[in-house]
């Protein structure tokens, strides 16, 4: 752990969306304002080289981070500082960052050669002098992602899901990325195809010095990829640190209830107790802490004060009782 | 191993889709049992064919897929050669199915107890009083709070959570002996997904229901099933309990499968990776399908198809791995 060498330092960041009527109906039905908080207070850093990943359900707001990370989303408040870094080659400057996308099957267009995919960020960006450059370039990332030269003349559709996830890596490393945003990389694919992707992933960090922000929602996969981690429960950090750490003891009831629920293939019909409830709507979060009406040691401070986020030792956490 | 007679008993299934250049084979000789209130996960990557054993099994085989052999047995009578109509009695009535998308298989335009109250009677004869309190049972049954007044509400007014719960009460509305659950988790959050699986292991036990669980989620299928079905490229390659399926594999698939799934309990360096992918229908390799994937391939896995296993703990391979070489 490099503490000087920090990529990305997030402040306080906080989105929200107004998904209020418009005005006038809003008037003559006297309805207020509905604010959906997406993203709350929401305040990590990121070492450069190392994976942070940010774990979920549906709803939590983790897409949205994801989001304003590469810019796509403006935080409402807060900051997102990328720290000027110093490449291999000898330049210094903000990291270029690129986004891995879900679904390999809706993010590259069906009508482009792979080649031309591939070679669009190269050819923008004018990071190559010439197309035979360009050309040697684009077969040189086939490569490193495990796919032929020859595959550059072929078109998306002739490629299977765990190919196609190669070729959206290729596309990111063409910028030569230094901060890639893996948006849920692995959940379209099969487990055998994920595991192809996830050691090619890891193989690349080692190579390239790359960092990850890793979006997920499968705990495995997150304990598989990360150095650091943090949970998100509608819109907020309940727990975050180092991913030996909180899986090795985790603290928030959240956490706890997460790791006890996922089907594990190593304890076969074993017996458990599954988390009544759902996610709460993040327009109306419950008041206190979001997470007191699913909480089996809720208390009564538990439902009318919400829990900071407090440091204990390299871990953080939001609860009143851990 | 099994004493009781098969509930649902499926030999040798083999169905081809005739195509513009030449028929393909999907299903290559797919034969296994259920035993009544047993839960058989049928588990594969995409396109290993089975999505297509359940739809075959509840007769729903849109042409050009056709069944080019073999025979399926619900409690003894054969229910492949039966004419639509009296298929489509049977579906519902004693073969129910749950499927992937909740917000798909309900009807947005109607109440979920109009849903309810139109299936009941359609396959028991009761009345509509009575078929309400029978829905309204139901529903309480599959775990929705305040069922009094969610009775009378749309789908879209459902949580996908709670859909699910929705879809399964519609499936069991006339005491099906046997449901086809495909894909039913999938789309649902763990959290969420750990209660339905719940509920279907209580409903399997209480009512003796037997239930195919088809899921491309190994995850899933060690939760919740008594025995397990692995397919590969349209044929099972290996079936037996679930717990010695994932302890102690046979089949050199089913380890690489077990092997590339990372575990929560610890951080590996590498995950294991079967190289390449399934083959296309077009063109599934002679002798076994996974021979040009496996490590220990012979020519004689090359040339021989391996036999198919049908019961106990059996894999279709010619050099099964010992439990020696797993420790």
């Amino acid at each position: 752990m490099a503490e000087a060498n920090t990529i990305l330092e997030v402040t306080s960041a906080s989105c929200r969306f107004d998904v209020s009527a418009p005005a006038l109906s809003r008037l003559f039905s006297h309805e207020p304002r509905r604010i959906l908080r997406a993203v709350e207070n929401v305040s990590f850093s990121v070492q450069r080289g190392t994976t942070f990943s940010i774990v979920g359900e549906s709803g939590c707001g983790k897409s949205t981070l994801a989001r304003m990370v590469v810019g796509l989303q403006r935080p409402t408040q807060g900051l997102l500082d990328f720290k000027d870094i110093k490449r291999a080659d000898g330049s210094v400057g903000p990291p270029r960052v690129q986004m891995i996308f879900q679904d390999p099957y809706a993010s590259l267009n069906p009508r482009w050669r792979v080649g031309d995919i591939i070679a669009e960020p190269i050819r923008e960006l004018k990071l190559r002098k010439d197309e035979s450059e360009t050309a040697t370039r684009v077969g040189d990332l086939l490569e490193i992602v495990g796919l032929s030269r020859a595959d550059a003349r072929r078109f998306p559709h002739e490629f299977s899901g765990g190919q196609r996830q190669r070729i959206s890596i290729a596309r990111a490393l063409a910028t030569e990325a230094d901060f890639l945003v893996c948006d849920e990389p692995t959940s379209a694919l099969d487990v055998s195809v994920q595991a192809q992707i996830l050691n090619l992933m890891v193989r690349l960090q080692k190579e390239f010095g790359l960092t990850y922000l890793f979006i997920s929602h499968n705990l495995s996969v997150v304990r598989h990829m990360s150095d650091q981690l943090a949970i998100m429960y509608l819109g907020r950090f309940v727990e975050s640190g180092p991913a030996e750490e909180v899986f090795g003891r985790p603290r928030h009831p959240y956490t706890r209830l997460l790791l006890d629920t996922i089907p594990d293939v190593e304890k076969p019909n074993r017996e458990r107790r599954p988390m009544s409830g759902e996610v709460p709507s993040p327009i109306a979060p419950p008041p206190g802490c979001a997470f007191h009406p699913r909480c089996v040691q809720a208390v009564e401070r538990c439902r009318t004060e919400a829990p900071a986020l407090r440091r204990e030792g390299e871990l953080e956490i939001a609860c009143h009782l851990a | 191993m099994n004493a009781q007679p098969a509930l649902l008993s499926v030999r040798d299934l083999r169905i081809v889709f005739d195509g513009r250049r030449g028929p393909l084979t999907a299903l290559d000789g797919v034969s296994f049992e259920i035993a009544p209130g047993e839960i058989l996960g049928v588990v594969g990557e995409s396109g290993a064919g089975k999505s297509l054993t359940g739809t075959a099994v509840i007769g729903l085989l849109d042409p050009p897929g056709r069944l080019a052999g073999g025979e399926i047995k619900l409690s003894g009578q054969r229910i492949d050669n039966l004419p639509a109509e009296a298929m489509r009695k049977l579906r519902g009535r004693r073969i129910g199915a749950i499927f992937q998308d909740p917000l798909t298989s309900l009807h947005p335009l109607l109440t979920v107890g109009e849903q309810l109250i139109e299936t009941i009677t359609t396959h028991l004869p009761v009345g509509k009083a009575e078929a309400r309190k029978r829905a309204l049972d139901l529903l309480k049954e599959v775990g929705i709070p305040a069922a009094e007044t969610r009775i009378d509400h749309y789908p879209h007014q459902f949580s996908g959570g709670m859909r699910q719960r929705v879809v399964i009460a519609l499936a069991l509305c006339a005491e099906p002996i046997l449901i086809i659950a495909d894909e039913p988790t999938t789309a649902l959050d763990v959290s969420i997904q750990a209660q339905i699986t719940t509920l279907l292991k209580r409903l399997c036990r209480e009512h003796g229901t037997a239930i195919m669980l088809v899921t491309h989620d190994m995850g899933v299928i060690a939760e919740t099933a008594d025995r397990v079905a692995v397919m590969y490229a349209g044929r099972v390659v290996e079936i037996g309990p679930v717990e010695e399926v994932t302890r102690r594999p046979h089949h050199p698939y089913t380890a690489g499968l077990m092997a590339s799934i990372p575990s929560v309990h610890r951080r590996n360096a590498e995950l294991n990776q079967i190289d390449g992918s399934m083959p296309r229908l077009t063109a599934v390799p002679a002798g076994c399908a996974f021979n040009p994937r496996c490590g220990f391939a012979t020519d004689l896995c090359r040339e021989t198809k391996p036999g198919l296993p049908v019961s106990g703990h059996a894999a279709a391979c010619h050099f099964p791995l010992r439990e020696m070489a797993h420790g």
